[in-house]
């Protein structure tokens, strides 16, 4: 091994007084060799981003800092240098690329302009010089006609051509290490994999050193050559991708390893014939622009589904997946009428739920519950947790100490202390705030729960028991379950049969474990072929 | 509460606000002992400078007492500055929440009503309206009330906009609750702390949109008003410093007090702001 790009030592950084923790990260010691790829995994709050920042100089300073330890790049301590000196190493030895591309762009210049101010920085070059070397970036980065992508602005490239275009920008002065923090994560699967695959390319090309955040093993597994891993603020592992991914020796890796739900579909269950629910030639489409009174320009008609038909069978669950965009969730609003479809038949047992109007709506409420993505937004920040989930059954009519009482078994089952009756849902974790939220839907003893991406805004170790936890659920309440993810490892282990979606159109149906062995459509391939770390633990 | 007062503690000014605040309220409070004739009495020599023949501020033209008048007009701009502000929220709130809420049709005619109502200068309109109703309290609340309503409908459309969306009301409707129960149970309490802090700098938008049209002349004849004071004394300001001044400076303290509170609840029930100091 050659001599190390960057040696992290002692490194040490420091949290505003009165927070979780004093520090951020704490003690740790890193290396990153040349043309290699060092991820940092960890769970949110493990101090993997700053970490990254600190390399930066671009921690949000003075509330954070770096309170010990060094960080050195070649003859230089990235921690003691002036800030002159870091802007120099910034974008020309030391450059980063980002989660959401559409924020770290300016969204008023032109991906051209941007790239030109990173030469025009760093660099004294003509202006013909600095436009070729641009488009020659950009073609790199396989972007679709350079030179008009030159004058394009981020809103209107997409978001994995904007990634691209941030990569161009990053790698623009030949950088010698490249920090990329969670850059796949807002992207769509297949999009991902196209990304890392870039990402690999690009580094094998210029030699860089890249340290990759991310939170996902299955990236790691794709793209790392050695692998640390964070908890608390702390390295706990590190080592080569083989021997962490194969044979971790930290209790905390194996558990976080342990809980990556596995590609291989869990064995199907034995299945009822008989449908609860059945979606017929559903029909919706969304219309913006227009404004007041047709004034306001052209209209944009986007078909959010399109003749879409599902059946779920008594007690199974039937998943949706497909990449962002694809109707997934426009479907399963459609099912529980948070939005009107034009066309179609929502069959529930015998009635068609579409056509009816709010009152006539409100009996089959209690039949038919959801449970939302985001545990952060699904709940009510003023409101008690007890009256969260109290209020479904006392809009349903009945009486309030009934209720209460319904309430409080069903904190218990969803694994639950009681005293979270009387608290206020900003006191809980994310996972407990989804058990929150699952106990609200079960309250009301639905036959069908809908789960919209019920654990993709969950860590892996928490995902794990909120799975395992729905389908402890469906079991003791022989629930039906239309569960919609944009994950394939999530949906091998809860679903009994797949629906794909992608344009508003279900592109294949069947029984997960065929689908994962025999897929049918072009599309449904490209999915699985995209899972990252598909190779790692695919048996 | 308690963390609230921690948090608008942080900042000092608002507290010297509230102090000062407190202070015009106690003067309001108990104007009727410390002067407990009529402010319009005839007290004494007309144009006594302060401090000279019994009177604390000075007398005007006609031997009115000023600091009697300036107790007295404590009251009436304390009060009509709040009745003013709680009928603008009101209706703004009811306009803005509506609008927000159902959007569509509904926004689009609420919103433009709101915008006919902004097109208007707002002094312009309040002279119009006081002078088409006759001056009296009533018609000057009235008043400041139509012609501050419109901000109030504006930033609650646009909170009601961006929480109806959010998932937790979408759950409310999976449940089958009633639009009467989300809007007022359910959103309104999530957007409370912008409603406070626009209803605290308006009560200070109030004060002196009173001021101004007492000035004109357009008071309550019936109420002494600081306003009125002023549009007293402005024949006499070189011979009679005192009559407008006093007066003026009571509308400044004020209205400074209440920004500065204004600000500080802002602060405080800001959370995006909570880092930034």
């Amino acid at each position: 091994m050659s001599a190390p790009l960057l040696e992290i030592r002692d490194l040490h950084v420091a949290l505003p007084a009165g927070s979780e923790r004093p520090y951020a990260v704490e003690a740790v010691n890193a290396d990153l060799a040349p043309n290699e790829i060092l991820c940092i995994v960890g769970e949110s709050g493990s101090g993997k981003s700053l970490m990254s920042r600190a390399v930066m100089g671009l921690l949000p300073k003075p509330h954070v800092h770096v309170a010990k330890g060094s960080i050195r790049f070649g003859e230089e301590d990235l921690v003691t240098i002036p800030d002159a000196r870091l802007r120099q190493i910034r974008g020309s030895d030391i450059s980063m690329i980002f989660q959401e591309p559409m924020t770290a762009l300016n969204p008023v210049m032109t991906i051209g302009d941007q790239i030109d101010e990173v030469f025009r920085f760093h660099e004294k070059m003509s202006r013909r010089e600095r436009r070729e070397r641009a488009i020659g970036l950009l073609d790199d980065v396989h972007l679709p006609d350079p030179a008009a992508s030159m004058r394009a602005y981020p809103h209107e490239l997409s978001g994995g051509q904007r990634q691209r275009a941030m990569i161009a920008m990053a790698l623009a002065l030949d950088p010698k290490i490249l920090i990329a923090d969670e850059p796949t994560t807002a992207l769509d699967v297949t999009t991902q994999a196209q990304i890392l695959k870039l990402i690999k390319e690009m580094q094998e090309k210029h030699d860089t050193g890249v340290l990759f955040i991310t939170h996902d093993f299955g990236v790691v597994a794709d793209i790392a050559d050695r692998v640390a891993v964070m908890q608390g603020g702390q390295m706990v592992e590190a080592g080569t991708a083989a021997e962490v991914l194969n044979n971790p020796q930290h209790p905390y890796t194996q558990r976080l390893i342990e809980a990556v739900p596995s590609l291989t579909p869990r064995p199907p269950r034995v299945q009822a014939a008989k449908p609860v629910l059945e979606v017929k030639n559903l029909t919706k489409t969304f219309r913006s622009g227009g404004g007041f009174l047709g004034f306001g320009g052209e209209e944009r008609i986007v078909h959010a589904a399109k003749d879409v038909t599902l059946e779920l069978r008594h007690g199974e669950t039937l998943g949706i997946v497909g990449e962002s965009g694809s109707g997934k969730s426009t479907v399963a609003r459609c099912i529980v009428r948070l939005i009107e479809a034009e066309e179609g038949k929502i069959l529930l047992g015998d009635t068609d739920l579409r056509p009816l109007g709010r009152a006539a709506m409100r009996p089959h409420r209690a039949r038919i519950q959801m449970v939302f993505q985001d545990p952060f937004a699904s709940l009510n920040p003023r409101t008690k947790v007890g009256a969260i989930i109290s209020q479904g059954p006392i809009i349903q009519g009945v009486p309030r100490e009934e209720a209460e009482a319904k309430t409080r078994e069903l904190l218990k089952v969803v694994g639950l202390d009681e005293r979270a009756y009387d608290r206020y849902p900003h006191e809980f974790s994310g996972g407990q705030r989804q058990r929150i939220g699952i106990a609200r839907a079960l309250v009301l003893g639905p036959d069908v729960l809908v789960a919209d991406e019920p654990v993709s805004a969950l860590d892996v170790s928490i995902q794990a028991q909120i799975l395992r936890l729905l389908d402890e659920i469906r079991e003791r309440m022989t629930l039906s379950m239309i569960f919609i993810t944009h994950d394939l490892r999530v949906a091998a282990q809860v679903c009994d049969r797949l629906a794909v979606m992608r344009y508003g159109e279900v592109v294949e149906t069947g029984p997960t474990a065929e689908i994962f062995r025999d897929p049918r459509h072009e599309y449904t391939r490209a999915l699985l072929a995209a899972v990252p770390g598909k190779d790692w633990r695919a048996g | 509460m308690v963390q609230f007062w921690r948090l608008f503690r942080r900042n000092r000014s608002a507290v010297l606000g509230l102090v000062i605040l407190g202070l015009v309220i106690l003067m309001a409070a108990t104007a009727h002992l410390i002067f407990p004739d009529d402010p319009f009495r005839l007290a004494g020599r007309s144009m006594s400078p302060p401090g000279e023949n019994g009177f604390l501020l000075g007398s005007d033209s006609l031997g009115r007492d000023v600091a009697a008048g300036i107790a007295h007009g404590a009251k009436t701009s304390l009060l009509i500055g709040l009745m003013a502000t709680l009928v603008a929220v009101g209706l703004g709130t009811l306009m803005g929440g509506l609008a927000g809420y159902y959007g569509g049709l509904i926004d689009d005619i609420l919103m433009r009503v709101t915008e006919m109502f902004q097109t208007i200068p707002s002094f312009v309109f309040a002279i119009l309206l006081v002078a088409i109703m006759k001056p009296s309290i009533e018609s000057i609340v009235i008043a400041i009330a139509v012609v501050s309503w419109p901000a109030v409908a504006r930033l609650v459309r646009g909170e009601f906009l961006s929480l109806r969306g959010r998932e937790f009301v979408q759950a409310c409707h999976t449940l089958g609750m009633s639009d009467a129960r989300i809007i007022l149970r359910e959103i309104l309490p999530n957007c409370l702390s912008p409603i406070i802090v626009i209803g605290s700098l308006m009560v200070a938008t109030a004060i002196l949109i009173e001021s101004g049209l007492a000035f004109l002349g357009l008071g309550d004849p019936n109420i002494m008003s600081w306003g009125f004071q002023i549009g007293a004394g402005r024949t006499l300001l070189r011979s009679a410093w005192w009559v407008c001044t006093f007066p003026g400076i009571a509308i400044l303290i004020t209205v400074l007090a209440i920004n500065l509170v204004g600000e500080g609840l802002n602060d405080a029930l800001n959370p995006r702001l909570r880092e930034r100091t």
